[in-house]
């Protein structure tokens, strides 16, 4: 079993045009800025992106976006992005914008085996339309399709050989999830270190989920707003 | 009238000890200043931290640690981290007890409006969706009328939704109000300063007035 790959260029060699992919971060936070590097340069077009956000501008999905490779976002929020939002008022960019825990809990059903879930979150809006709605209880639901995508872009703070992996505070965001979804998933990580170096009790994502992983390089870990209070 | 202030501190007054609170984007945000020392509360960010604390301090910033808002914060002691299904899973479940956020438009039935103007704006629902589709307590914080001078009390939203019959109680410039099961903004307390009939001629939806309205405590 080798899972380790050498860089981002190499885990991504044969992600293609037209594939759809999950990646993982909340904003920029958490972001596998390695492989949208590397997916950058390839230049691969045609994409259906899962992803929360859209980056912003010169950052994240963003720089993919800016190069015209992504055919379809599937996101919660995107007001940080204007490129984004004039492609979409433009009609350039086709988007399915969902709600946030549906989008977690749909990459969660595929990690789980689960062909769909029930979720109120939409009922009565556009959201809804041509969604079968189940009432449970006196209370209406929207069933909602685990995605599947070829693969699951993840970032974790530390991993193992075997594929475990480590997120560091509120950036593990939606990379567990993501990370448990994809039928082939790429983490890249700060840290890769040899088995037996992490806690098996501490383990977010076990390694059966991981098919790759690469030690990441030259992290930049953009703040979007950066809050300060005075001391 | 109140300023963004004063209606997050109006707002901060109906948080009770032992309340786990998700504040939305906006004037929601500055509710966690005026929040009484006295009480025990715990802050749920969506992107996925219970036990939210302020900004931190300059040069303590940290590109692994922001809110819903995207902004650095900290973590107090005690703070737990979970990933983003999980973090609307406690939303889903009523594990969270009060739930703060803006709208464009809220209608007398309890509609709310806050995430799309059709050929201008669209940023995106976010989490707003799913925590007006599942809290059982969602207070709005909002100004009463619209850049344009227009209410947004309506007697339905014209706006695309964001959820349906959600809406609890709303604090604006002007007023407190309850939005009443049956339909109808019930009129509970005025702003410092402004008069019945002012609030009257903001607001557009079905306006209940009961009696003597008195003026906001925010002693």
């Amino acid at each position: 079993m080798n899972k380790v790959f050498s860089n981002a260029d190499e885990a991504i060699h044969d992600i293609t045009d037209g594939m759809t992919l999950l990646l993982g971060g909340f904003g920029l936070c958490g972001l596998p800025e390695n492989c949208i590097t590397a997916l950058v340069k390839k230049g691969i077009k045609e994409l259906t992106c899962i992803s929360n956000n859209a980056g912003v501008d010169d950052f994240g999905i963003g720089l993919m976006l800016r190069q015209r490779q992504v055919k379809k976002m599937i996101s919660s929020y995107v007001g940080e992005n204007a490129e984004f939002e004039r492609q979409l008022l433009s009609g350039e960019l086709e988007v399915e914008l969902i709600p946030q825990g549906t989008l977690a809990t749909r990459c969660l059903a595929a990690g789980y085996g689960m062909p769909a879930i029930f979720t109120p979150a939409g009922v009565g809006t556009e959201v809804a339309i041509g969604k079968e709605i189940r009432n449970f209880n006196g209370k209406d639901y929207l069933m909602e399709m685990a995605f599947d995508a070829d693969f699951a872009i993840v970032k974790a703070w530390k991993g193992d050989s075997m594929g475990n992996l480590v997120y560091r505070s509120t950036a593990r965001n939606f990379n567990p999830v993501m990370a448990m979804a994809g039928k082939i998933t790429i983490a890249e990580v700060e840290e890769l270190v040899e088995p037996g170096e992490l806690d098996p009790d501490q383990i977010h994502t076990p390694g059966i989920y991981v098919h790759r992983i690469f030690r990441g390089a030259n992290y930049e870990k953009r703040i979007e707003q950066r809050t300060v209070r005075p001391r | 009238m109140l300023d963004k202030t004063g209606i997050a501190k109006r707002i901060a007054r109906e948080i009770k000890d032992g309340y786990y609170v998700n504040l939305g984007i906006g004037i929601p945000t500055l509710v966690a200043n005026y929040i009484p020392d006295n009480i025990d509360v715990v802050l749920q960010s969506e992107n996925g931290l219970l036990g939210m604390g302020p900004f931190p301090f300059e040069g303590e910033e940290d590109a692994d640690v922001i809110n819903a808002g995207k902004q650095t914060i900290t973590m107090l002691p005690g703070s737990a981290i979970f990933d983003s299904a999980m973090s609307f899973g406690m939303i889903r479940a009523r594990k969270v007890n009060l739930t703060i956020l803006g709208a464009m438009e809220v209608s007398e039935n309890g509609d709310i409006a806050n995430w799309k103007i059709p050929g201008k704006m669209v940023k995106g629902m976010g989490g707003a969706m799913d925590l007006v589709a599942s809290a059982e307590n969602i207070i709005v914080a909002m100004q009463h009328v619209n850049k344009a001078g227009e209410s947004k009390l309506l007697p339905q939203c014209s706006l695309p939704l964001t959820g349906i019959h959600c809406v609890r109680k709303i604090v604006t410039e002007l007023a407190v109000l309850d939005v009443l099961p049956g339909g109808g903004f019930k009129l509970l307390e005025r702003a410092p300063g402004v008069s019945v009939e002012e609030i009257k001629n903001a607001t557009a939806g079905k306006l209940i007035i009961e009696g003597e309205i008195p003026e906001m405590d925010l002693s």
